[in-house]
């Protein structure tokens, strides 16, 4: 590993820019917005999952002080179709009396203040001819087939969960030495941000701005736009930060086009904060995922044959598929069989969550490689090194760059890996085991904008609409501009969140980092290049003080190869892309009363460049406890009678709390430049610390008690009924 | 009498089915306004306001201090924790009605009038206790409390004590930590 870099701006761990105005309460997010004359909206959804509206009567709600409006479908515009891959749902609610699942927008109140919107929508009564509902296990599972669906501005997700096959899985099953064939199931989890979805809308003659909670808030414009038959120049959307996101906000929900139609339609302004209960069915989830995985193996543990069938669930109108097959790059593995399906049930459309793709597809493949290792008496460590893929495995490219080995190396170092005791241990009323599992997340790219600006007196000035979700990123662009122009993070100041602002990608995937710090950097190196022409100094300050230019502004356009709008895997570049790492984890449990607390984890990542120590870290803590929280408390659950999400309230859902969490999380990097990935050398970072994890987890309870759960979360009922089963 | 016992028998269920929140409940009571005086940040207030309205809603939307957050609204996620008489309240639970006569301090109100921050304050920027900064007014104004009422003697007892405070981001062992520091008068 590289030497911490100090007296250098890249890496170093600086602190936050934007953290003063976090803890005094000055940041903004989108329902701190109040335009004077705005009215608050809440909303009446429908309470069926599926069928037809016949009647709404709002006469007794119309009649509460203070509402101005009531809106049905009826007095919606007819939308514009949307665009697939940036609107979420391409179905738009409120479009005639159909019933697409429970808890979508019948009706819109419109009030002065938010009591009187809230009292009101109480009221409101929606009658309806249901359908019976399609609970999960009800429905006909779809295969996904190899078609690919481009969008208008050539978007492509085609490769998403279609069938991949090489060499003869079932001939390489039949003759391997070992063989681990298995279900595993984890449930529908949302997100649970803490700021709920919110849209304030406002306009002014044909101009519409709109403060908006959203990942992606380039995408926002074009969605609104082709909803409401706009121009999408003429709608500013100002999104600086974000009250978490994980994928939730990553693409236009329809809320954001009803705020803006409910603002045209009463000629006020218009602010729809979401409440909790309604969070659940007005954005996405991670759908419940079911996953049949097949290894086949050689005495020596070298893989022969890989098959994985993945089904999850889909709303009854879409098709969302979670792409757990994406892991199949992991290992060096000459057959390999996977496919997905989809089965719609009655719900609202499942949508990307920390950790899409690999998250999900690493749960079965990590577990089933720890069950493995386990049958074969062979360290879970030196199996995946056995099976390490040294070129990616489905097309033969080699790796931009790969320190996996490394990464188990220092992570087994700092948890002890190789000195713990085998088959648990007991303390006090405690079972403790050890797990561990790899990491791993392909890069997602998108294309990056921004201007620097360098003033005369030496501040500098960098300009780029990007939200700030809390990854860190705008104090990355700080660091990035002053390493590149040779000046102080503190001249740096950082303009970003307003669409008004050169445009660039989103905030999801991890792809912010990639996008945005390239661009700064070319930006930079813009201005260099300029400055060149005036003169041959190195220090940029001095350049520009020899010119007459009160100030030079650079642009930076991060473009991938050959230009496309988005690439996975490294796209055309020559080299496969992704991230690698390793993790370990110490959990207690107490077999009496089925308790279990996380005791320790350790995390080693390689993903390339680590642009800022402090951040890097907090990004794999993060991700850590987000997979603590799939292993051992998360799940969303359908009422088996009426499809609808049983606790739509923050109360009933368990997600971590500081208590759950131990203060021994170890997080270290391979800190190894990616030149093929980013202009800077950084790779993505917010998503790979949630993957493997839970297999990590779910292997320190078969060491602590000899129970192999490979349905999540592992819950105190289950661990009871488990060691019941097993007569302990 | 064994451990697993004793839990069943208290009725608490180790895998507690989810609950829920009623839809269609009964129309609130109509608006009927009262009279309160309060200090807010050390300002004082002569109010005459409707009785169902919240701290939280009326900070937040006739103060106009946003620093105070709303995230479920029912008291189970610490977003719109404040000060109310020193002692930590989730504002969403609070009617405005309940304080008259109180002091009421929120985010906004915590830095010295120079703009200095509170040791918390800098404490949660030193030890990066936050990501996204929506739960952080809640955090800190929570940790304050946490800290004048003594219970941060170790990071298992800060742990226990910082629970009602929800980050999804998780930064839960660095705000541990902050909290630990600004205690320990290490800021």
């Amino acid at each position: 590993m590289t030497a911490p870099t100090e007296g250098r701006a890249i890496g170093a761990p600086r602190p936050r820019i934007e953290g003063p105005l976090k803890v005094t309460g000055a940041a903004r997010y989108s329902a701190d917005n109040a335009p004077p004359d705005a009215l608050h909206a809440t909303l009446v959804g429908a309470p069926v999952c599926q069928g037809r509206i016949v009647d709404v009567d709002a006469s007794a709600a119309l009649a509460v002080e203070g509402v101005v409006r009531i809106l049905t479908w009826h007095d919606l515009p007819t939308f514009g179709p949307v665009p697939p891959w940036q609107a979420a749902v391409l179905n738009l609610p409120m479009q005639s009396d159909r019933i697409q699942h429970e808890g979508e927008p019948v009706a819109i109140v419109l009030a002065t203040d938010i009591q009187a919107a809230e009292q009101a929508r109480t009221m409101v009564t929606v009658r309806c001819a249901p359908t019976p509902p399609v609970l999960p296990g009800q429905g006909r599972r779809n295969l996904i087939t190899a078609s690919e669906e481009v969008d208008e501005s050539g978007l492509v997700e085609g490769e998403r969960g279609a069938p991949f096959r090489i060499g003869d899985v079932d001939a390489a099953l039949a003759s391997s030495a070992v063989r681990v064939s298995e279900t595993w199931i984890q449930p529908s989890r949302h997100h649970n941000f803490i700021e709920t979805s919110g849209t304030v809308a406002r306009w002014d003659g044909d101009l519409l701005t709109v403060w908006d909670s959203a990942q992606a808030s380039f995408i926002v414009p074009n969605v609104i736009a082709a909803a409401l038959q706009l121009d999408p120049g003429n709608i500013r959307v100002i999104a600086p930060h974000v009250g978490g996101g994980f994928g939730g906000k990553g693409w236009v929900w329809p809320h954001q086009i009803l705020a803006a139609a409910a603002a045209r339609i009463v000629d006020r302004p218009v602010k729809l904060h979401l409440g909790r209960a309604d969070q659940y069915t007005s954005t996405g989830f991670q759908p419940l995922l079911d996953q049949f995985l097949e290894l086949g193996a050689t005495e020596d543990g070298r893989l022969t044959a890989l098959r994985h069938q993945v089904s999850n669930i889909t709303s009854m109108t879409e098709v969302y598929v979670e792409a757990a097959t994406e892991v199949k790059d992991l290992y060096a593995c000459p057959a390999i069989d996977v496919s997905q399906s989809v089965e719609p049930v009655t719900v609202n459309l499942p949508t990307p969550m920390r950790t899409t793709n690999e998250g999900c597809g690493l749960w079965p493949l990590e577990s089933a490689m720890n069950e493995l290792a386990h049958r074969l008496g062979v360290d879970p460590i030196e199996i995946r090194l056995r099976n390490h893929a040294d070129r990616e495995p489905t097309t033969g490219r080699a790796w931009s760059t790969k320190h996996l080995r490394e990464a188990y190396e220092e992570g087994a170092r700092l948890f002890g890996w190789y000195s713990r005791p085998r088959g648990g241990r007991s303390e006090g009323n405690w079972r403790i085991g050890t797990g561990m599992a790899s990491s791993t997340m392909g890069q997602i790219r998108f294309p990056g904008n921004a201007t620097v600006v360098l003033q005369r007196d030496g501040d500098v000035v960098v300009r780029v609409d990007i939200q700030d979700i809390g990854t860190g990123l705008q104090t990355l662009l700080a660091q990035v501009a002053a390493e590149e122009l040779g000046t102080s993070v503190e001249a740096v100041r950082v303009e970003w969140g307003d669409s008004d602002l050169p445009s660039t990608g989103p905030m999801y995937a991890g792809s912010g980092t990639v996008a945005n710090t390239s661009a700064v950097a070319l930006a930079c190196r813009d201005i260099r290049k300029q400055l060149g022409e005036h003169s041959d100094t190195d220090d940029v300050l001095d350049a520009l003080r020899q010119t007459d230019l009160p100030q030079i502004t650079g642009d930076g356009r991060y473009e991938l190869p050959n230009r496309v709008p988005m690439d996975m895997y490294g796209g055309d570049s020559g080299y496969a892309i992704r991230s690698f790492g390793a993790v370990f984890a110490e959990v207690a449990v107490d077999p009496e009363l089925g308790i279990m607390r996380m005791r320790r984890m350790v995390g080693v990542y390689d993903c390339g460049r680590v642009m800022n120590a402090r951040t890097a870290r907090s990004q794999m803590i993060g991700s850590l406890v987000w997979a603590w929280g799939k292993s051992a408390l998360e799940r969303s659950e359908l009422d088996p009678t009426t499809a609808r999400w049983m606790s739509k309230n923050l109360s009933s859902v368990h997600i971590p709390v500081n208590a759950d969490i131990s203060d021994l999380i170890t997080i270290a990097f391979i800190d190894e430049p990616d030149p093929y990935a980013s202009v800077t050398g950084a790779r993505a970072m917010g998503e790979i610390g949630a993957t493997g994890a839970d297999a990590a987890i779910a292997e320190a309870v078969f060491d602590a008690i000899g129970v192999r759960f490979r349905e999540l979360p592992i819950t105190p009922k289950r661990i009871l009924d488990a060691l019941a089963e097993m007569g302990r | 009498m064994t451990r697993s016992q004793i839990l069943n028998d208290g009725g608490v269920a180790p895998d507690d089915p989810a609950g829920d929140t009623p839809t269609n409940q009964e129309p609130l009571a109509p608006a009927l306004a009262v009279n309160v005086r309060l200090h807010v940040n050390g300002a004082q207030h002569a109010v005459h306001v409707s009785a169902r309205v919240t701290l939280l809603d009326w900070l937040r939307d006739d103060l106009r201090l946003t620093g105070t957050k709303k995230g479920c609204n029912e008291g189970a996620c610490g977003a719109c924790t404040v000060l109310v008489n020193g002692r930590r309240m989730n504002s969403c639970l609070m009617l405005v009605a309940q304080c008259d006569g109180s002091e009421v301090t929120t985010i906004e109100g915590l830095a010295g009038p120079d703009g200095h921050l509170h040791p918390v304050q800098q404490a949660f920027i030193d030890c990066d206790a936050f990501q996204c900064g929506y739960c952080t007014p809640g955090q800190v104004l929570s940790a304050v409390a946490c800290i004048q009422e003594g219970h941060t003697r170790s990071p298992e007892e800060v742990r226990e004590w910082m629970s009602g405070n929800l980050c999804r981001c998780s930064a839960y062992p660095q705000i541990t930590s902050a909290v630990l520091a600004a205690a320990e008068g290490k800021v």
